[in-house]
């Protein structure tokens, strides 16, 4: 079994974790993490990511509207100009972006172009794991931004997914970032106190996956003292129990952008330890029908996205924010003729937030000098990895990316 | 391991939870025929047959079909899937072939197809019975019934793969993730004949049958894995099945679901039927030193827990088993809904402060639904006695000292001792 599916991964990430996390339990006791809550730097910025689970279709999110050889490719999916919202002569949004069209004319919309990585892996599951790895020749068992987690100490609460399960990526080699929910109320326990206090204690016979599940308990006190004060009763209401978007088959947050968003937004304003917050929307696999589908999807990105921005803008700590938009790969650049597309490789990184420097960088992808019907990647995602982790989370970016050395020219 | 601890160990991973009476039963005959009783069961499985789900409110549906209706029809079929859902829980708590009922919710893992997109109950159920009926036999069979399966031929956008607009949706994750496994030797060249291999088979929405039709498929040649032929679905699942990777990926999977990743699994594991590597699996010396290791998944920590305190899903009021069910979502397991193709995450991904806050909540809607005899076991024993006997009563071999004085000062209070019970970290990983 060499096969590291997305399943493999989660378990292999928790088992090198945990390892640490065994010894490491007692660093996540309340007292000693409530004690750093005030030490955050007021200028400390930030980093929102928000992953589009699927193979988001670039081509058809930043569109190429002026080359004939995208109409070709895809006659019946490709947008005519006067649909599109245009960026300049060449490239215009998705007409479902008109949120992301306002701000990038204000300057606040950094498209990054074709990015990728070498020898693109279709599938699915390992492409994510890479993207989460930061790792394309074979993806590790750490995430790059538990990696950095490691580094900044590994108080579970600097780096929070809003999922039920942790994404690859906030897994360290010592330590995890934290899930917490959206929803749930957190009043109905049953149980006192002292007992979820007496589960925290460690144990010496714990194997090390009992130890991460005593270790639950006490980062569900650091965590649940943090969110407390930012939650509004109406966030906790009941377990959803509608229906859920139509779905594809490749994952994502079961919550809307908008609510992990939301949460977001009050954690930042009430100013908490937390600097990395990892967020989802899944159903991007649009095999066919893609179009509609796509739209319906980029307009709950649109709306969640530039609303969150926008409030953003409105406070200092929310001016410290950076947003980067990625999925684990583009779609074929051909439409394969039930209305879709298939799996591709480079797509587009969107950054956003008040300290970022609006416009395209990097070389867009040729849409006819293709490699087997597929885009040739132009920036390296580690260049954009890297500036993130140089300029929002102040770190080294080579001891977290292996050496690294490239960046990204301008938009931070 | 001593003799109890070893059929313990070996029922907690085959089946859905052992209560303490089946471990006192299997300790009797030993770890031997305890196995081959749980891989051939004798007698008819005792549990309600295949639930009336009535038929598909989609059928009546016409392209001139007013919103109202198309709502109403929404609404049966929610219905529909829920009863189905809860049917096949009851199935899981009450089963007497309950390694046979473990292993159809690893095959669902793996052949992960969701409602959520086939939007059919019945499809759904039918998707279940094929695993159900191929899934012990030889891998050949399971495959070629897959690929002419509708539920998972409208998951995976087969029905919209023709010769003239091949989709590669399926072909990929056939051989990704249900055969071959990522990385065994196919190319994308192989994904795209396999697509075409695949063309022409359709579903009638109205009737939920499989269709295949010839002006749709591309009977040309193509080369796939290296062999060139006129491939279509049964011959390229009858290539797939037959590749010595397949049978080594399904079986890795096996090990991973029943053994965990701890422990790597042994050289030729894979048998000539499913059966038979299950066997191979539970009787590896290495199976013995993986306790204490697995997460258990949020179904499987539901259904065992309803078993040992003899809650049966359907007899709940109506407000108890949504409790239950939103516990589920909540953890972000839900049977007939996997999360993506790639079917549900494992091991201590489930170990989240969020997944923490849902079990707390589940816990205590299970301990509230425990059966009036299982409490009055519990309470049969002294205060100072009760944490062995829940820990009896929840087939867990010992708790640590961290748990036990946690657990003490609830003695008096069964029910919270029962939740505590089932939140611990001994309960929690098995």
């Amino acid at each position: 079994m060499d096969t590291l599916t997305r399943r493999r991964f989660l378990v292999a990430s928790g088992v090198v974790g945990a390892t640490a996390l065994a010894a490491g339990a007692t660093a996540h006791r309340l007292d000693d993490l409530f004690a750093t809550a005030g030490d955050r730097d007021p200028q400390a910025r930030t980093l929102v990511l928000i992953t589009l689970y699927g193979g988001n279709d670039g081509l058809n999110t930043v569109i190429p509207y002026a080359d004939p050889a995208y109409h070709d490719a895809r006659p019946e999916l490709a947008y005519p100009e006067d649909a599109v919202r245009k960026l300049d002569d060449r490239v215009g949004l998705n007409p479902a972006l008109a949120g992301l069209h306002r701000l990038h004319d204000a300057g606040r919309l950094a498209v990054v172009r074709g990015v990728g990585y070498p020898q693109p892996d279709r599938s699915h599951f390992r492409s994510m794991d890479i993207w989460h790895t930061a790792e394309p020749e074979r993806p590790g068992t750490t995430g790059w931004l538990g990696r950095w987690l490691d580094r900044a100490g590994g108080d579970p609460r600097l780096a929070v997914s809003f999922e039920p399960a942790l994404p690859p990526l906030l897994a360290g080699e010592r330590s995890a970032g934290a899930a917490v929910p959206v929803t749930g109320r957190r009043t109905v326990r049953g149980l006192p106190e002292s007992t979820l206090a007496g589960f925290a204690a460690t144990a010496g016979e714990d194997t090390p996956a009992r130890a991460r599940a005593a270790a639950c308990f006490a980062d569900l006190r650091a965590v649940d003292a943090m969110v407390q004060g930012v939650r509004d009763d109406d966030a906790a209401g009941e377990e959803p129990d509608g229906e859920p978007e139509p779905a594809t088959a490749t994952g994502g947050a079961g919550t809307p952008l908008d609510a992990q968003l939301d949460l977001v937004a009050r954690c930042v304003e009430a100013r908490v330890a937390t600097r990395v917050f990892s967020v989802s929307l899944g159903g991007f696999d649009t095999h066919a029908d893609e179009k509609r589908l796509q739209e319906v999807l980029l307009g709950q990105v649109d709306r969640a996205v530039s609303g969150f921005v926008d409030r953003m803008a409105g406070t200092e700590a929310g001016r410290q924010v950076v947003v980067v938009v990625y999925s684990e790969f583009g779609r074929r650049v051909r439409a394969n003729g039930s209305d879709g597309t298939d799996h591709g490789t480079a797509s587009d990184v969107l950054l956003l937030g008040s300290g970022v420097r609006g416009g395209r960088y990097g070389e867009p992808p040729s849409l006819t000098d293709l490699d087997g019907g597929d885009l040739r990647f132009t920036t390296d995602f580690r260049d954009v990895y890297a500036t993130l982790l140089e300029r929002v989370l102040d770190t080294d970016p080579g001891a977290v990316l292996g050496g690294w050395r490239g960046r990204l020219t301008g938009p931070l | 391991m001593t003799e109890r601890e070893a059929v313990a160990h070996l029922l907690r991973r085959a089946t859905f939870g052992p209560t303490a009476d089946e471990v006192d039963d299997a300790e009797r005959v030993g770890v031997r025929a305890t196995l081959d009783r749980l891989l051939a069961p004798t007698g008819p499985d005792r549990t309600p047959g295949l639930p009336d789900l009535g038929p598909d409110p989609y059928a009546g549906l016409t392209r001139s079909s007013t919103r109202e209706q198309r709502q109403q029809a929404n609404q049966r079929r929610r219905a529909q899937v829920r009863a189905l859902t809860w049917w096949w829980l009851d199935r899981m708590v009450t089963s007497t072939d309950q390694a046979g009922e473990k292993l159809l919710f690893f095959w669902h893992g793996h052949w992960a197809t969701s409602e959520r997109k086939v939007r059919s109950a019945t499809l759904m159920l039918r998707h279940l019975e094929t695993l159900r009926r191929y899934g012990r036999g030889p891998l050949p069979p399971l495959v070629d019934a897959m690929v002419r399966d509708p539920a998972l031929i409208l998951w995976l956008d087969g029905q919209r793969n023709t010769r003239k607009a091949p989709n590669e949706n399926l072909a990929r994750e056939l051989m990704e993730l249900f055969t071959l496994g990522h990385g065994n030797g196919y190319t994308e060249d192989d994904v795209r004949e396999g697509a075409r291999a695949l063309t022409g088979w359709t579903v009638d929405r109205r009737t939920g049958a499989v269709r295949f039709e010839p002006r749709r498929h591309d009977a040309g040649p193509k080369t796939i894995l290296g062999q060139r032929a006129d491939f279509d679905a049964a011959s390229y699942a009858g290539l797939l099945a037959g590749r010595p990777e397949t049978a080594r990926h399904v079986a890795g999977r096996l090990w991973f679901r029943y053994a965990g990743p701890d422990v790597p699994p042994p050289a030729d594991l894979a048998g000539p039927d499913t059966v038979t590597t299950l066997r191979r699996i539970l009787t590896a010396p290495a199976f013995a030193q993986t306790r204490d290791t697995l997460v258990k998944q949020p179904v499987e920590w539901l259904v065992g827990a309803a078993r040992q305190l003899g809650v049966r899903p359907s007899g709940l009021p109506e407000q108890e088993r949504r409790r239950l069910l939103a516990g589920l979502a909540a953890l972000d397991q839900v049977p007939l809904r996997p999360p993506s193709v790639g079917g549900w995450p494992a091991g201590t991904a489930w170990l989240t402060t969020a997944s923490l806050q849902a079990r707390l909540r589940t816990a205590d809607a299970l301990a509230g639904a425990a059966a009036r005899t299982v409490l009055a076991t519990l309470t049969a024993a002294p205060p100072a006695g009760r944490p062995d006997a829940l820990a009896r009563l929840l087939v867990v071999d010992r708790w640590s000292e961290r748990t036990r004085a946690a657990l003490t000062p609830l003695t008096g209070e069964p029910r919270k001792l029962i939740a505590a019970g089932l939140v611990s970290p001994e309960y929690a990983v098995y």
